[in-house]
């Protein structure tokens, strides 16, 4: 800023061209080799020209394909499954996340009621839970303690109908995995929420109480349509959370529900790894983020800043 | 003309959905691996059959010279990847802080590496790391030098390198964001004053962002003890317990050891630590905000 000119310097342009290629690199990098063949990742011979290959998309997809791809004997990789469980888990929760945390977000900014502060040191306090602590006590209440039991009424009614162990828990099925994100996600939902809607005009919502909407009504709809911005950021936000997380996933999944990046690390710490096909999978796995990104950038870094500075 | 008021009960109606579900899945969960950590507990026994063995587990860890490496690397990890990051980020935002075209496109490009999956971050950089065909031992032997081990020799290292790529640009965001609201009118004083660019940084640009700073740092800090996926996917805490971070140990102790007790344990040292964090966060927040209100009612004492 010092000088007028430093606009036109080209040592400014290099560090930006530079800064773009060390963010970006990684991702194209791994999208060529998504591309390639085994034996061409490990000879590295012939670094940017190189024959594009789908096989190890098919490979991944296997189990989705309508046809059967020559070069694959038996199907192992259950990737499409995977994705659709992913798919599946991701969007309820983001929904639900979405539902519940904004009315919750309302309730603490627009309602002076018994107990707010306590909901609202709370919500701030449960923000800082790393999934790792979850991992324990997830495991063994979703486990033992959330299970309908088999001499119960309903638990009882499900055994006679459809046979299995008994019990039904809540571990190894998407609603299970759905209630964890749930939980998990709602402070920070409800946290970056409040920032939006303690912009919105409270006339607008008198006026519509006067016109005889109940509270209900003047939430869903004169307060939701104004903070479409907010609820963006913070659906992006919260699906990505849920679709990329690992670690709760894995305790409390099962063969059938299992989720893509549980694949992806059960693949990656086998011995020999096929860095082809498990390249074309991160990159499926990473191609709904990549998409949010490119077009809602702007969503996201507004998100980030109201829930960042606006503590 | 029928008005209807909000009675007492519906904010109440409002947080229901919210409050029950955190109830459920997070309180009792907390609450119950509290309970548990007292008890010497496998995953095969419900906690009422686990025998309760005092604070036994607690001492166990507080002894346990692995869980002390653990909570060392966890705590280097984090401190080194804080403190770069800020370095860098802020760096950058104040580097790039003036009117360039198209800088919406490079921000685009620069939250590109926080979107992507833990998990798929660390396999791209697993890749990179390869001690044969990765790409920057390639590099290195394509301008003659020596190969580097780097997830072996350097594993911490080579794993705060990924994490810095991951979240420096967050930090560079929030100091950007928190740089084009300063008052241009300080700015403009100084550089009328005849202040140099590297005065104005240092005197005028930085502490007026140092609240924004702090707040960063704190949500960084919380956020690098809860890093996971990526450690585990480039080196599984290996080699040794060089990676191994102590979110990494519990699951590691629950899963593999099947020592649900002391992993609980293990999930509540972790969680006091990062408790004083928050609660550091939060009152400076209180102590920030209280100092703006008075500053403002020093500011309309005086007109």
């Amino acid at each position: 800023m010092s000088s007028p000119n430093t606009k036109a310097n080209p040592a400014f342009y290099a560090v930006i061209a530079l800064l773009v290629f060390m963010s970006v690199g990684p991702v194209i990098l791994m999208f060529m080799n998504s591309f390639k063949l085994d034996v061409d990742i490990i000879s590295g011979t012939s670094g940017l020209i190189f024959l594009p290959t789908i096989q190890n998309y098919e490979k991944a997809l296997c189990d989705v394909l309508w046809y059967e791809p020559d070069h694959v004997d038996f199907c192992s990789l259950k990737f499409g499954g995977a994705f659709v469980n992913s798919l599946i888990i991701a969007l309820v929760s983001t929904i639900l996340t979405l539902v519940i945390g904004c009315m919750a977000a309302y309730a603490l900014v627009r309602f002076r009621f018994m107990g707010r502060d306590t909901v609202s040191l709370t919500t701030l306090m449960v923000r800082m839970v790393p999934p790792a602590v979850l991992l324990v006590p997830v495991f063994g209440l979703w486990n033992n303690e959330f299970c309908l039991d088999r001499d119960g009424l309903v638990g009882g009614a499900i055994r006679e109908a459809f046979g299995g162990r008994g019990d039904v828990c809540l571990a190894g099925t998407h609603s299970g995995i759905i209630l964890i994100y749930v939980a998990m996600n709602l402070p920070f939902v409800i946290w970056i929420l409040q920032s939006f809607i303690v912009q919105v005009p409270r006339s607008l919502e008198e006026a519509a109480r006067v016109d005889g909407a109940g509270p209900f009504q003047v939430f869903f709809k004169v307060v939701l349509p104004l903070i479409k911005p907010g609820l963006a950021a913070a659906a992006i936000f919260t699906f990505r959370i849920a679709w990329n997380e690992y670690l709760l996933a894995s305790a409390l999944s099962d063969r059938d529900t299992k989720t893509v990046p549980i694949l992806i690390v059960n693949n990656m710490s086998e011995f020999n790894v096929e860095w082809g096909v498990i390249m074309a999978t991160g990159m499926l796995l990473a191609i709904p983020p990549i998409i949010f990104t490119l077009f809602a950038s702007r969503q996201i870094i507004t998100g980030m800043t109201a829930g960042a500075v606006k503590g | 003309m029928r008005t209807a008021m909000p009675n007492r009960l519906t904010p109440y109606m409002f947080m229901v959905p919210a409050v029950v579900i955190m109830a459920i899945a997070l309180m009792y969960p907390l609450g119950y691996m509290i309970w548990g950590s007292f008890r010497d507990w496998n995953p095969s026994q419900t906690i009422g059959e686990a025998e309760f063995v005092g604070l036994k587990n607690y001492i166990t860890l507080w002894n346990d010279p692995n869980f002390h490496e653990s909570l060392g690397v966890t705590l280097r990890f984090a401190f080194f990847v804080v403190s770069i990051e800020m370095v860098i980020g802020v760096g950058l935002a104040l580097l790039l802080d003036r009117d360039i075209r198209g800088i919406s496109v490079l921000r685009t490009m620069f939250i590109l590496p926080m979107m992507i999956a833990p998990v798929v971050v660390g396999l791209m950089w697993r890749y990179m790391y390869h001690p044969t065909v990765g790409t920057f031992n390639r590099f290195l032997e394509s301008v003659g030098l020596p190969r580097v081990d780097w997830l072996g020799d350097h594993a911490l290292m080579s794993v705060i390198i990924a994490d810095i790529w991951q979240w420096t640009p967050f930090i560079f965001i929030l100091a950007l964001a928190a740089l084009q609201s300063l008052p241009r009118s300080a700015l403009e004083a100084a550089r009328i004053d005849g202040a140099t660019a590297w005065q104005q940084i240092v005197h005028i640009k930085l502490p007026l962002m140092m609240p924004v700073l702090i707040v960063t740092a704190l949500l960084r800090l919380i956020d690098a003890f809860k890093v996971l996926e990526v450690i585990l996917v480039m080196t599984e805490g290996g080699p040794g317990l060089s990676t191994e971070i102590l979110a990494l140990r519990i699951s590691r102790t629950a899963t593999e050891f099947r020592e649900l007790g002391v992993a609980a344990a293990m999930s509540n040292y972790l969680l006091m630590l990062l408790l004083a964090l928050t609660v550091a966060m939060f009152v400076f927040n209180r102590w920030q905000e209280a100092r703006a209100a008075r500053l403002t009612a020093a500011v309309q004492e005086e007109t």
